[in-house]
């Protein structure tokens, strides 16, 4: 065997590997959700959708008040965390050359990759040891976490914003300030929209900082400062019973409905969003 | 003095900016207060004790606490992981940019990021359920009977272990190096390609001048994995075994930092000590991440600037 012929043997195997790497890759994203659809679609029905949460090892019920307990702590999150978010994504592209962007925008980039425990310890030092287990302090600490990934992704997309646009709109005489909430932040809302979605569909499924902050429960939301139920935590209580045949299936169950609702985002989000990076 | 709108419009959403400053600062403030008990009372000895004693083993001793076994199931978890992970997201970023037709790879791309979105409860989930009958009928057997002269592959073999929580880190940290080394290649000048190409270099050829000019990105990629591998909670709380151990096999079940705070802290009642010592936990995973992150991030940020430099030329 002369050398070229080594080498395009060495090329194959090499280019097949890192094709072989993709495929690896896949195999546990193809077999988590058709584990999850399979073992969780016969738990699905309606009762399961709207009943209270039973005892572990109790039959009937169903996960109402977690499904109840993730809109409501993630709305309340939500609610906190997109306007900050936002302005200060707006800070970041608009003032990007200030010494307070530059260090606030590393700070962010950290923080986004913050263990969503010390979130949850956070959230438990901060509000817990004052208040009480509370939808609150779990929203507070999902807000945390939402906060920064809000304002990279708004920055990024107030970016893209061809200058042009708002040239002719100062040309035009409008100040800098009206310039950037109609001519910039218009063209830029899709983005920013994108954004938001995606992480408020990241936190939904967020639940260490949750257990440190609203406990989990098996009622219905019973006020802000009470400890509620939330999608997460049960799938975690439904995996830890001993009672295989009642809970585990359940377990699947409350990850499917957990599994639609965010892929559902994502899904949605990418498909309109797609010529942007095609 | 009448303040224009430009200026108002600024130190407004300046104030707003400055919310991260108040969080990180407040973050570490009561975390800090929190573990002071903790702190007061062990001192440096708790990052090396071996010891977890809320409750004395005789009546009129101390509880007493040591974090070194959690610190060792992190570094040992996050290592395999690394060393399971990287090669494969290496291939992952390879095939994207410079094999793959543009119309698979975006495709491809769409689904390895989904792989990100699936929340870390239900890797635990299928660990649970799914992963470890096949890693202990299957895989954990074969390993011990090929590689059992090996320390770390002796002892009993069991589904929740380190090793199996190190898998799952190793699938969890797939999306964020491979997305990272997949931008680096892509960023890499054409004329570097072309060169090489022009000297008759095959695909994989190419690909090696293609790692070697964007390598302090990988190593950024890779410390970024890292920084997650650290901190992921859930799932390696529902595999590792949650057992307070200084492991030396890999089929033992074991500690992370956070496991061990996840595992504990709702049923920490009393003394204040133990909840002050688990809070002491959180307290090293924050200060861990938090270096490593911006480590990362310092690196991630030179290459681009770099590679954005050399196109400019």
């Amino acid at each position: 065997m002369n050398g070229y012929t080594i080498r395009k043997i060495k090329d194959r195997i090499m280019v097949s590997l890192a094709y072989l790497a993709l495929v690896i890759a896949l195999i546990p994203l193809v077999s988590i959700l058709m584990e999850t659809v399979l073992r969780g679609a016969p738990a699905i029905n309606l009762s399961f959708l709207t009943e209270r949460i039973p005892p572990l090892g109790q039959a009937g019920g169903g996960i109402g008040p977690a499904i109840q307990g993730t809109l409501i702590v993630v709305g309340i999150a939500s609610m906190i965390g997109v306007p900050i978010g936002v302005f200060s994504g707006i800070y970041l592209a608009e003032f990007r050359e200030t010494k307070l962007a530059s260090v606030a925008r590393f700070l962010a980039d950290v923080s986004t990759n913050m263990p969503s425990i010390v979130i949850g310890i956070f959230g438990w030092a901060l509000i817990v040891t004052a208040i009480g287990w509370s939808v609150i302090a779990g929203a507070i600490a999902l807000a945390i976490m939402v906060i920064p990934i809000i304002t990279r992704t708004t920055e990024e997309a107030v970016k893209l914003v061809p200058v042009t646009m708002r040239e002719a709109a100062l040309a035009l005489g409008v100040p800098r300030w009206k310039t950037t909430i109609t001519i910039v932040l218009s063209s830029a809302k899709k983005g920013i929209a994108t954004g938001i979605l995606l992480s408020i569909a990241r936190i939904s499924g967020e639940t260490a900082p949750l257990l440190l902050t609203i406990l989990g429960s098996r009622f219905w939301f019973g006020g802000f400062t009470e400890p509620t139920a939330a999608l997460p935590l049960t799938i975690f209580n439904f995996s830890q019973s001993p009672y295989s045949a009642i809970d585990w299936p359940r377990a699947w169950g409350a990850s499917m409905v957990l599994i639609l609702m965010i892929l559902g985002i994502n899904v949605v989000v990418r498909y309109f969003t797609r010529e942007k990076y095609g | 003095m009448k303040l224009s709108g430009d200026m108002v419009f600024k130190i407004s959403t300046a104030l707003v900016a400055c919310n991260i400053f108040v969080i990180l600062g407040l973050m570490l403030y009561k975390i800090i207060g929190e573990s002071w008990i903790s702190i007061e009372t062990y001192g440096a000895s708790f990052l090396w004790g071996t010891t977890w004693q809320p409750v004395p083993p005789r009546p009129g001793m101390l509880p007493s606490f040591g974090a070194l076994p959690p610190i060792w199931g992190t570094l040992v978890t996050s290592a395999i992981a690394l060393l399971l992970g990287v090669p494969i997201s290496l291939g992952i970023g390879l095939a994207l940019s410079e094999f793959a037709p543009k119309r698979l790879a975006y495709g491809v791309s769409f689904l390895v990021e989904l792989l990100a979105a699936i929340p870390s409860v239900i890797y635990g989930l299928w660990g649970i359920f799914v992963l470890i009958p096949f890693l202990q009928q299957s895989v954990y057997p074969f390993l011990q009977a090929t590689l059992g002269f090996l320390p770390i592959f002796q002892g009993t073999i069991r589904g929740p272990s380190v090793l199996t929580g190190s898998v799952v880190l190793a699938i969890m940290i797939l999306p964020t190096v491979s997305a990272i080394a997949r931008d680096v290649f892509a960023a890499v000048p054409r004329s570097q390609r072309e060169a090489i190409v022009a000297l008759g270099a095959t695909r994989w050829e190419t690909s090696k001048v293609v790692m070697s000019y964007g390598r302090s990105g990988v190593i950024g990629a890779i410390v970024l994995g890292l920084g997650r591998a650290v901190g992921e909670t859930m799932a390696i709380t529902m595999v590792i075994g949650n057992s307070f151990n200084l492991f030396d096999s890999l089929f033992d079940p074991g500690y992370t930092l956070a496991s061990i705070v996840a595992n504990e802290f709702t049923e920490a009642s009393s003394p204040p000590v133990y909840i002050s010592a688990l809070v002491e936990c959180g307290l090293v995973l924050f200060v861990l991440a938090l270096v490593i992150n911006a480590l990362a991030r310092l690196i991630i940020w030179r290459t681009t600037r770099m590679v954005a430099g050399a196109e400019g030329i």
